[in-house]
């Protein structure tokens, strides 16, 4: 009956959903913020751990949908070692992968382009690009509220 | 028991609940390639086509504006208008059309009251006694208020997931510094169906002002403001049948003649001159500017239609449904259902083991089925559950047990889904 939604949730989301990496509290962190999605009341908050501008690590709490919980654990585990203009850089190429199901070429989403489908269900963009406004408040300032409306 | 809440049958006809969904041209679609079932209600309502006759009717050929010509199409305009007033009170049995105001719906008239009976009567120490499971829209106005007025709000408990309103210390929280109790008819999460005639006749003895809020319970069930003996109530015509933007405030005359004025401008004033401005008398001294014409009109056609099928009728059906569903689902493995067991209304809220109500309502959506996910307007409810969202599902006249049953499967098969597919991949 759902075959039409193998897309949306496939396996990997699935199965981040279930066992989110890098979930809990991090010890040291030194950036945080808090992501809310009025819609559903949904909140993700992300602690940040910067080494000069590199994301030396970053963890998640919170709770959401499968795509909101799946999309924060696959963000954890893309962001680790980038850099803070790496990662906007990233985050931008994912909004539009989410927004329009299109990658730009040489985008090297990686996992991340499991969200590829996404954009067939516009309500469900914000429940995807909620940990990244989250991760790049955090990182742009130090205790921040952000919200996807 | 409550005079509202016996529902006597005014006659012995069955009624045919699946034939009636012929009155309602939208639930004759596909959605995701599979038939429409619209559970969605408490949200809003669908339109009979006798709603939907009286909007276009008025729109081509009685339409102008209201109180302000002598032409024929005005004289029309306002004889529909006013007579949507009368049907209204009829409706409620007001006791007279001067107490129904036309609002834009419960949102409206809760900050109406708020605006005016409450600017005026309520200072610093007073207390607004509301319920754990309102809705925002009868928190917010309270609060708005509150800050202005130093007033401050009170909440009636309630029993944990059954949710239940903690009536046997109702006297305690009824203090001399409560000036008004404010409460919910039928909780839009919780299904609970409020026992609003004791609420108000207890909050009356201590000389406390009321307000119902009939959101849920207009369309549902017979209302009658004398029997609940509430000071005021507000409705929702897009939840009752009728169209957005369309709905009542009733107010005891004696409230609203001692009320300030809310928005001003034209239609509501006697005379007007540079400086100073004199009001009509209620209602239409609260109704300023051109007001909702054919939204009135046209929510008169469907208190006309929900009296034909016989609100008394609805009132019953609403209860098996909620009763049914209760016991589909509830045999469910792992769904917990919120709301009470017995005499709930015709609103399920529910939680399918983990997988969140967002991803529980997209899975229904490609199944046909209309549901809600998230918070209902119901945040401090939710935390007070230690929830942040449930999924909804809500019926009207035109549901059915059949439907019920698809949904029970549908969810069934929700969790199939979640259950097979987590296996872990690398």
């Amino acid at each position: 009956m759902f075959d039409n939604l193998n897309d949306l949730y496939q396996q990997v989301i699935l199965d981040h959903s279930k066992a989110p990496r890098n979930f809990g509290e991090l010890p040291g962190a030194d950036h945080f913020a808090e992501g809310r999605n009025p819609l559903c009341g949904d909140q993700v908050s992300v602690a940040v751990k910067m080494q000069g501008d590199v994301i030396e690590d970053i963890r998640f709490k919170g709770s959401g949908c499968a795509i909101a919980k799946a999309s924060a654990s696959v963000m954890t585990t893309a962001l680790k070692g980038k850099t803070l203009n790496e990662a906007r850089t990233l985050f931008e190429k994912f909004h539009e992968l989410v927004l329009t199901g299109q990658a730009a070429p040489c985008a090297q989403l990686g996992k991340l382009s499991v969200f590829g489908g996404v954009h067939r269900y516009p309500a469900r963009v914000k429940c995807a690009i909620l940990a990244w406004h989250a991760a790049l408040a955090a990182m742009a300032g130090d205790q921040k509220k952000v919200s996807t409306e | 028991m409550t005079a509202e809440m016996t529902l006597p049958p005014t006659n012995t006809r069955t009624i045919d609940w699946a034939a009636l969904r012929e009155d309602f041209p939208i639930l004759h679609q596909r959605v995701h390639g599979r038939p429409l079932l619209y559970l969605d209600n408490a949200a809003t309502t669908q339109k009979p086509r006798a709603v939907l006759d009286a909007l276009c009717g008025y729109y081509e050929r009685d339409n102008a504006n209201v109180h302000r010509g002598v032409h024929e199409l005005s004289n029309r305009a306002t004889a529909a208008y006013e007579g949507a007033r009368e049907r209204a009170a009829r409706f409620l049995n007001a006791r007279r059309s001067e107490e129904i105001i036309f609002t834009r719906g419960t949102t409206e008239g809760i900050n109406l009251v708020a605006n005016t009976w409450g600017a005026k009567h309520l200072q610093s120490g007073d207390v607004i006694l509301l319920t754990e499971m309102e809705h925002h829209s009868n928190i917010v106005p309270w609060q708005l208020l509150a800050g202005r007025t130093g007033a401050r709000l009170a909440f009636l408990p309630i029993t944990g997931d059954e949710g239940l309103l903690d009536l046997s210390r109702l006297d305690e929280w009824l203090t001399t510094d409560v000036k008004l109790l404010a409460f919910t008819h039928i909780s839009n999460t919780l299904g609970t169906i409020n026992p609003a005639a004791q609420l108000c006749s207890q909050a009356r003895q201590r000389g406390i002002v009321t307000l119902v809020d009939a959101a849920q319970s207009a369309g549902h069930r017979p209302l009658d403001v004398q029997a609940i003996g509430c000071d005021f109530l507000a409705l929702s015509g897009h939840k009752m049948c009728g169209p957005t933007g369309s709905g009542v405030l009733y107010g005891r005359i004696e409230r609203l003649a001692d009320m300030p004025p809310w928005h001003g401008g034209g239609d509501m004033i006697e005379s007007v001159d540079y400086h100073h401005s004199t009001w009509k008398q209620p209602p239409h001294k609260f109704e300023a500017g051109t007001p909702n014409i054919a939204g009135a009109i046209a929510l008169a056609a469907a208190m006309d239609y929900l009296d034909a099928v016989g609100r008394d009728k609805i009132a019953q059906h609403d209860e098996e449904l909620g009763a049914y569903a209760f016991e589909r689902l509830t045999a469910l493995k792992g769904l917990r259902l919120l709301g009470p067991r017995l005499g709930r209304a015709g609103v399920v809220s529910f939680m399918l083991g983990d997988i969140h109500a967002h991803d529980v309502v997209t899975f229904a959506d490609q199944a046909g089925i209309a549901l809600r996910g998230g918070h209902h307007c119901n945040q401090p409810l939710m935390k007070k559950l230690g929830l942040e969202s449930t999924s909804r599902a809500s019926f009207y006249l035109y549901n059915t047990t059949d439907e019920i049953d698809r949904l029970t499967e549908t969810l069934r098969e929700i969790q199939k889904y979640f259950t097979t597919a987590s296996a872990p991949s690398a």
